[in-house]
């Protein structure tokens, strides 16, 4: 008998905001002195309150656009409830109802992944742990995480990691996060399970996998739970709905929970929080936005790579192939466009895209990229 | 003259005719404080008179021990705070601060404001100045008891349902809870955070509307705090209440004690004759309060207190008072998958019904009329361990919390000997109108005679 993954994802990704997602806070905490980076607020400390980050929900929101996405018009936090020692106030303020993002996509080369949520919450603290005592560093307490939530429609790792992979490249390009997984900037959690191939139902169960840090270990995690799962149901035996960790050193997925163990959150509505309102004008604006990102960031990454196969497939002739003419332009699109040429010499390879974009516009798309491209290169070189 | 330093008006008008300095003024509040706090027990820190800074214009106030003060001891009247020193002020006490009130002291309240009685102080009860066998009213009992007893001009005070009003109206002072959202929440510690009102208690209306001039306002850090531009609250204080509607509601005039009717009908008269048009109203929701505000303040609770977990504040949660566990279970019973669709939304949807109450009331007049409390001051040890009775004391004061409305208790005379207040209950953002009102009504009858 043959099975089939039914795979979901939680990605958290964490926002390149200037402050934390709650208080005034620097954001900019990797490698900071453990509690350099706290106030009353990301402290907890009794009366402090919460005010939110309108930039990490601008972000949350682009991130959601470019994922196709619906945008609520109302949303609002909720707290989510349970005791941890890094976790300050007693709760993380988080979404639950009305997240800021819903119903989105993403293409694969496996097929479209549906996109089920993506909201906004706060980090919690960082807990280290010595041998005999627990030491605790409030610096990333607050720091605001988009939550991305998928469909359980991803078939295989394969197909999980290249998801997982545009995620982190979109993140870039739209300037939402650092997207640095060795810094943590993106976390991944699945869920798994098996059911026979061509079935349609979802199984009756799934296993949540947490701990997993690099696509690596995520296609590792994938492969040695669809086949662990594989095992015990074609001996006959159920799995069980649990919480389990990827452990890189032992090749294995390890139970950390068991269904009976869950928390009940009790999620209600953050009363520190009015309702969030966004009304036409405000999405508007935001689509803009995220064209004009996406055109000086050179489009987004489905229709780019949709565009390259396009160009090495079809066999293109260009009429405007005067070198002296091509560097004319090239020399007037420099001194017309100072910051991609900037962002170029700082190392950022997109800006020359968009530079090559102008020439082209210039020349109404009769010049060669190719001769365009290196034109550019030896005049800013 | 010092004896008659009682009023913040009083000693603004001294300040400026040279008639005293700020020292004498001081002293002659500590002097009260140490001769009698021993017997009345409003304090939880005294500061002493050496240590403070005074400049030609500061005047005395001390804060309920809710308000985070930077470097003084603030326990919420809770044995789990009782070594937490903040090192932040609340926006409340930095504005404050910077309009030359000067702390003395912090004021003893329930634990975490949870009470009608005072008597859920982790420390100890505080005494009713006007009858030492009985409460001065709670949460905020220690403010309370402090302006009734001239410890000092102003304390302020927080009502989340009714904490301010219910105990002004047992010492015969004065006590505002604002409109939710028109002073900032910053810095105080959270009861219930969709209710909680940061008011003060004086002796007067005029010295009342003085100090919410200074903390009302919109304040960066509380989300929840209004944007909308405040108000001059005295600059209509003397226009009277000629021409105004005032709406009795028929649901606050049931299972008053005989006293407080009689009492109550005397103050109605007294509104007719100053030129009130009175007119009888119905909140038909008002049953429900009550009940849905004991479902969404432990729920709020359950959540707030979560932070005192033991890592950070010293005391683990054993030591948590019995009403702070109680409200700490029944919250997280009512928020737990499976009961919440069936209490706090259920208590939510009430609540909403509660607002509509009053917006519809409020198309027909400007300002309701009220008792505060259905009865007199309990006696200490009367209701503390009878949680139903306790709760059953904010009938009368919690819809306006449940509302956001603003509310002003004001002296309406005496039942027993003992201090009755009247409210006065407006629309959001009245508190102008409201101090009009309790100003001409205090005018009138003079209730709040220097006591002792």
């Amino acid at each position: 008998m043959l099975y089939e993954s039914v795979i979901g994802l939680e990605i958290h990704i964490q926002l390149n905001t200037k402050s934390k997602m709650f208080c005034s806070c620097s954001n900019d905490i990797w490698k900071k002195p453990p509690n350099s980076l706290v106030c009353p607020t990301c402290l907890g400390l009794p009366g402090a309150l919460p005010v939110p980050n309108k930039e990490a929900i601008k972000k949350v929101q682009l991130l959601g656009l470019a994922l196709n996405c619906t945008l609520n018009k109302n949303s609002h936090f909720a707290r989510k409830n349970y005791f941890y020692p890094d976790l300050p106030k007693g709760y993380q303020i988080t979404q639950f109802s009305d997240a800021l993002c819903e119903k989105g996509r993403l293409e694969t080369s496996f097929g479209e992944v549906a996109i089920r949520r993506i909201h906004l919450e706060e980090d919690t603290g960082k807990s280290m742990y010595t041998k005999d005592e627990t030491l605790l560093d409030f610096n990333k307490s607050g720091v605001p995480l988009a939550e991305l939530v998928t469909e359980p429609n991803i078939t295989s790792a394969a197909q999980a990691v290249e998801f997982c992979k545009k995620i982190r490249e979109l993140a870039r390009l739209l300037g939402v996060s650092n997207a640095d997984m060795e810094k943590g900037n993106i976390r991944l959690e699945l869920n798994i399970s098996l059911r026979k191939e061509g079935e349609k139902a979802l199984p009756n169960y799934r296993v949540e996998i947490k701990n997993i840090n690099s696509f690596k270990f995520l296609k590792n995690a994938v492969a040695y739970e669809t086949k662990r799962q594989e095992e015990l149901l074609k001996a006959g035996k159920e799995v069980l709905q649990e919480t389990r960790g990827w452990s890189e050193s032992g090749k294995k997925t390890v139970s950390q929970r068991k269904k009976e163990m869950e928390n009940d959150y009790r999620y209600f509505p953050e009363p520190d929080i009015p309702p969030l309102e966004f009304d036409e004008k405000y999405v508007g604006m935001l689509k803009q936005e995220l064209s004009q990102v996406l055109f000086y960031k050179d489009k987004n990454i489905s229709e780019a790579s949709f565009e390259k196969s396009k160009i090495t497939k079809e066999k293109i002739t260009y009429s405007m192939n005067d070198e002296n003419e091509l560097s004319k332009l090239v020399k007037e699109v420099i001194a017309e466009n100072p910051a991609p040429v900037s962002d170029y010499r700082m190392g950022k390879e997109n800006a020359l895209q968009f530079l090559i974009g102008c020439v082209m516009k210039k020349t109404k798309g009769q010049s060669n990229p190719k001769m365009v491209l290196d034109i550019i290169k030896s005049l800013l070189e | 003259m010092l004896n008659n330093f009682i009023t913040l008006k009083q000693i603004l008008e001294g300040y400026k005719k040279k008639e005293f300095t700020s020292r004498e003024v001081f002293a002659s509040f500590y002097d009260k404080i140490n001769e009698r706090d021993p017997i009345i027990k409003s304090f939880i820190t005294k500061l002493s008179l050496e240590d403070l800074t005074l400049n030609d214009f500061s005047m005395p106030i001390a804060y309920k021990d809710n308000f985070s003060t930077k470097g003084i001891l603030t326990t919420a009247g809770s044995g789990i705070l009782k070594d937490y020193i903040p090192p932040f002020n609340a926006t409340v006490v930095e504005k404050l601060r910077n309009s030359g009130f000067v702390c003395i002291g912090k004021l003893n309240c329930d634990a975490f404001a949870h009470g009608t009685t005072g008597e859920n102080s982790d420390f100890f009860a505080t005494k009713n100045p006007y009858s030492l066998e009985r409460t001065p009213g709670g949460s905020s009992s220690g403010s309370a008891a402090a302006v009734a007893a001239g410890f000092v001009p102003v304390a302020t005070a927080t009502d989340t349902g009714g904490s301010i009003r219910l105990p002004a109206s047992f010492t015969n002072t004065v006590g505002i809870k604002p409109t939710y959202g028109r002073v900032s929440r910053y810095g105080i510690i959270a009861m219930t955070s969709s209710t909680d009102s940061i008011g003060h208690i004086t002796k007067t209306v005029w010295d009342n509307a003085f100090v919410l001039n200074i903390t009302a306002g919109h304040d960066p850090k509380d989300a929840t705090s209004s944007c909308d531009k405040t108000a001059d609250y005295l600059s209509d204080i003397e226009m009277g209440m000629a021409g105004l509607t005032i709406g009795i509601p028929k649901e606050y005039l049931k299972g008053l004690s005989g006293g407080i009717k009689d009492c109550f009908n005397s103050s109605i008269k007294t509104l007719e004759k100053l030129g009130a048009k009175l007119v009888g109203v119905s909140l038909p929701h008002t049953e429900y309060a009550i009940n849905a505000y004991y479902i969404i303040t432990p729920s709020e609770i359950s959540s707030n207190l979560a932070r005192f977990d033991g890592i950070r504040f010293g005391t683990t949660r054993e030591s948590f008072g019995s009403e702070a566990k109680r409200r700490i279970m029944l919250g997280t019973y009512s928020l737990a998958a499976g009961y919440y669709d069936d209490y706090y939304l259920k208590a939510q949807k009430a609540r909403t019904l509660v607002i509509k109450d009053f917006k519809r009331v409020f198309e027909k007049v400007d300002v309701l009329a009220a008792p505060v409390s259905p009865g007199i001051p309990p006696k200490l040890g009367e209701v503390v361990n009878d949680p139903i009775k306790m709760y059953m004391m904010d009938t009368l004061t919690v819809p306006a919390n449940l509302a956001g409305v603003p509310a002003l208790s004001v002296p309406a005379g005496f039942v027993n000997k003992l201090p009755v207040g009247i409210q006065f209950i407006g629309k959001n953002f009245s508190e102008k109108l409201l101090y009009r009102v309790g100003h001409a009504f205090e005018q009138e009858t003079k209730y709040r005679s220097p006591k002792r």
